[in-house]
């Protein structure tokens, strides 16, 4: 490696009220993947737009190939050998896969051709995909595939993956990183943003780290532990969460034989589910997405309501009510859907907390609201929570995921509730902020709450819960104690009968 | 009643001639839609097109002239709601029923003058041996220009929504703009555009009325014509060639009804007034019983946070 492929010197923007990025130089060498750490709010997405054109920086350089950079706009990126893979994809859900790759393409061939190069891209990087089909249809990894292919045809110098993982099941995981390893081996950089760590130190060569849009270091992940890395982007001592001793009580959250259809088209009906959590206990529930946690939650929160005898709380039937008088029975949810399920993304934070805090936190009286003590209670979410977000008044929309996440998770912990039930607590929100919420949800249950975790993180089930269930294709296996689990005994238990396949294609 | 007095072969030609304005105004707002944009100042755009017109074909004499006129004044008064929608982000529902509301005023203000006056007429396509066909040759061949502009321009925009790559990528930004955005097109200017084009159309579709179809100016003149076309390019299911089908059936039975009416058949004439409204609507649910197909974005403002 002589020269870097692209130096970034001194780059800074700022917007109104925050500097988005501080003097941040690094450089990225050619065929390296440099991973891009940060808390959410670092101004990570903030610098790789500099580099894809979309933001133009305050002052500082960019050099690529040793001559001065500086893309007005992400055609001029593009043509310059930089391709960009989205956190949110961009792609057209009416849109056939050859028209949303030809739309992110310069000059692109005749359909005919281009889908032609389509499967003899998708599989030489083992990413196989139909052109014609609609991206409206595709799970979540085929659609990353959409965007990734769209990058390869043009080939990219370096290719910017912010955060690819978030969405994709552990299969999907898999196949990505063998199709960057295949491209690094090529001489493709990548730029690799990421909040998991293991990922990142079995992926990486190199990592800057940024805090609050500054780079504050450097290191190897593969030398670096993944606490070591966590501390350089909080930039103090990460706190492990801890759990007392418990004891558990009485049952207080009992379903049995219960099977549901699911809402949905493309859902997953659950099948014939058996589950009890005792006071102070945290079930954690695993499995691959898609398998019915959704609509596990559903049921829990009473979205979906089933015949009374089906679900119990503390003995009774509660499988007719819906979720307001669940809530007032003080079983709360937090789903994982954090814009326009968890939070209505164009009201403010206090609107929001209204929304869920009104039954419990005796926010309205007879029909009125009571607007000062709903603010009191998001500024306390706000607060306890550390949501950085510059007030109540802000719209949902406009936090970023990991600060959303901390909101809705807070504002149903500080209800205190007596059954807590949550999918994907801590998805997108950086390590920092995912200890904080799982110190919450271990803090909850050692007062006594029944805690019900649904997650893909199974660090995370590992780290909280003290039993642990799969859900696979709608049955939820036997809930086993965590102590002493071992990772094969988890894998057969999300396989299931069918064992762990490669995602499908 | 005497049914034997509707000839069939006028019958068509002249439904032809009652559906152009309503497929030149839909065809435009369907490209206006199909970019993510909800104008529902169709009604307004098209009396404006239907005076300027007016006035500057009995000005100049010219009917093409005069067309010429109506789509640029059409275009001038979308940008109004450019201005509005695109510039100042406001509202897409409100500021189209406000253009249809300020259309509609102006159109009587411009128009003052030119109530009862007659509009030099537009030659008719005459092939000669071609429109001396019997039957075929006054139906296909016996029209005004416009007529068959109309029906070129749905074959154009279906031709240029499907095969080329600016079809492609008006359908993205009205698909996801924030999509579009972040691969580098310009969502505003191609918005833009649409809406022109949209204006255009409805401002020629406009004069169709005043020019042609009437031919005479009178104030309100359009007549709903406007609402007719913003209706079917939703029951046509944002595709070029059925909203070609919708106007010509609608156009259909307005003719046939008028004759009826004329025949004097024993139906009461509000229910023969209501039928083209109701045929159409009730075929056109039938056919977008299928997926609906509106464009993603549609009627969502556009705001580049960066």
């Amino acid at each position: 490696m002589t020269t870097p492929l692209l130096s970034l010197q001194g780059l800074t923007k700022a917007y109104p009220g925050v500097v988005a990025n501080d003097t941040v130089s690094f450089d990225i060498g050619q065929g390296e993947v440099h991973a891009l750490l940060g808390e959410n709010g670092a101004g990570k997405s903030t610098l790789v737009k500099m580099i894809y054109g979309l933001v133009k920086p305050d002052s500082g350089k960019m050099v690529l190939n040793g001559q001065a950079f500086a893309p007005t706009e992400p055609r001029a990126a593009r043509a310059d050998g930089i391709a960009m893979v989205f956190q949110h994809f961009s792609l057209f859900d009416a849109l056939n896969v050859a028209e949303n790759i030809a739309l992110g393409m310069e000059n692109p061939p005749k359909m005919g051709d281009l889908a032609a190069r389509i499967r003899e891209v998708s599989e030489t990087y083992g990413l196989p995909l139909d052109p014609f089909r609609t991206v409206g249809d595709l799970s979540a990894g085929e659609r990353q595939r959409v965007e990734i292919i769209r990058c390869l045809l043009q080939d990219p110098k370096l290719l910017i993956m912010d955060e690819p993982t978030s969405v994709l099941t552990p299969q999907e995981v898999d196949i990505l990183f063998e199709t960057l390893q295949k491209l690094r081996s090529e001489g493709t950089s990548i730029l690799y943003i990421s909040h998991k760590l293991e990922e990142i130190r079995t992926l990486c060569d190199h990592a800057t780290i940024l805090r609050l849009g500054k780079n504050v270091g450097e290191c190897t992940p593969a030398e670096t532990s993944a606490r070591d890395m966590a501390e350089m982007m909080v930039g103090t001592t990460l706190q492990t969460p801890e759990r007392s001793g418990r004891d558990f009580g009485e049952v207080s959250l009992d379903i049995s034989g219960l099977s549901v259809p699911s809402p949905s088209e493309f859902g997953t009906a659950l099948r014939n589910l058996h589950l009890t959590v005792r006071r102070g206990e945290v079930l954690g529930v695993g499995g691959v997405a898609g398998n019915g946690q959704d609509e596990l939650l559903g049921v829990l929160s009473g979205e979906i309501t089933t015949a009374p005898d089906a679900v119990k709380m503390k003995g009774q039937p509660i499988g007719k009510l819906g979720p307001t008088a669940r809530r007032k029975l003080g079983l709360l949810s937090a789903p994982e859907e954090r814009l326009g399920h968890a939070a209505a993304p164009d009201m403010s934070l206090t609107e929001n907390a209204l929304l869920t805090g009104s039954v419990r936190e005796g926010l309205e009286s007879n029909g009125f609201l009571k607007w000062g003590e709903t603010q009191s209670f998001a500024e306390r979410i706000i607060k306890e929570f550390d949501v950085r977000t510059p007030g109540p008044d802000n719209a949902a929309r406009s936090l970023s995921g990991g600060n959303l996440q901390k909101f809705v998770i807070g504002r149903e912990v500080l209800q205190n509730p007596d059954v807590l039930v949550v999918n994907q607590p801590t998805w997108g929100v950086d390590a920092a902020a995912a200890a904080s919420i799982r110190q919450a949800i271990l803090d909850l249950a050692a007062k006594g709450t029944a805690v019900v975790c649904i997650s893909q993180d199974l660090d995370e089930l590992m780290e909280i819960s003290d039993s642990f269930a799969a859900l696979n294709e709608g049955r939820l296996s036997a809930p086993r104690e965590t102590t002493g689990l071992t990772v094969d005994e988890i894998g057969l238990m999300m396989g299931g009968a069918h064992g762990m396949e490669v995602a499908h294609v | 009643m005497d049914l034997s007095a509707i000839n069939p072969v006028l019958l068509i030609a002249s439904l032809m001639v009652a559906a152009t304005p309503i497929l030149l105004a839909a065809i435009g707002e369907l490209v206006v839609e199909k970019a993510g944009v909800l104008n529902l100042g169709v009604e307004g755009m098209m009396i404006v097109g239907a005076i300027s017109g007016f006035a500057i074909t009995v000005e100049s004499g010219s009917p093409w002239l005069g067309f010429l006129a109506s789509a640029i004044g059409g275009a001038l008064l979308s940008l109004l709601f450019v201005l509005l929608t695109q510039v100042a982000l406001a509202n897409q529902v409100a500021s189209g029923l406000a253009l249809t509301l300020f259309g509609l005023g102006f159109s009587s203000l411009m128009g003052q003058s030119y109530v009862g006056i007659k509009p030099p007429q537009m030659g008719k396509l005459d092939i000669p041996f071609l429109t001396d066909l019997p039957f075929i040759g006054p139906i296909l061949f016996g029209h005004d220009p416009i007529l068959y502009l109309g029906i070129a321009l749905t074959a154009a925009v279906w031709a240029l929504l499907k095969y080329t790559r600016v079809g492609l990528v008006l359908r993205a930004v009205g698909e996801n703009h924030d999509a579009a955005h972040a691969l580098g097109y310009k969502v505003v200017r191609i918005r833009i555009m649409a809406i022109m084009f949209g204006g255009a159309c409805a401002g020629l579709g406009g004069a169709y009325i005043s020019l042609i179809r009437v031919p005479q100016w009178t104030e309100g003149m359009t007549a709903g014509v406007g609402w007719i076309a913003l209706a079917l390019v939703v029951f046509a299911s944002w595709k070029p060639w059925r909203a070609l089908l919708g106007a010509y059936l609608f156009g259909g039975v307005t003719v046939v009804q008028l004759n009826l009416q004329a025949a004097g058949v024993a139906i009461p004439v509000e229910y023969l007034a209501m039928s083209p409204y109701l045929i159409t609507i009730i075929v056109l649910v039938f056919l977008s019983r299928d997926k609906s197909g509106a464009p993603a974005s549609l009627g969502r403002i556009f705001h580049a946070t960066h």
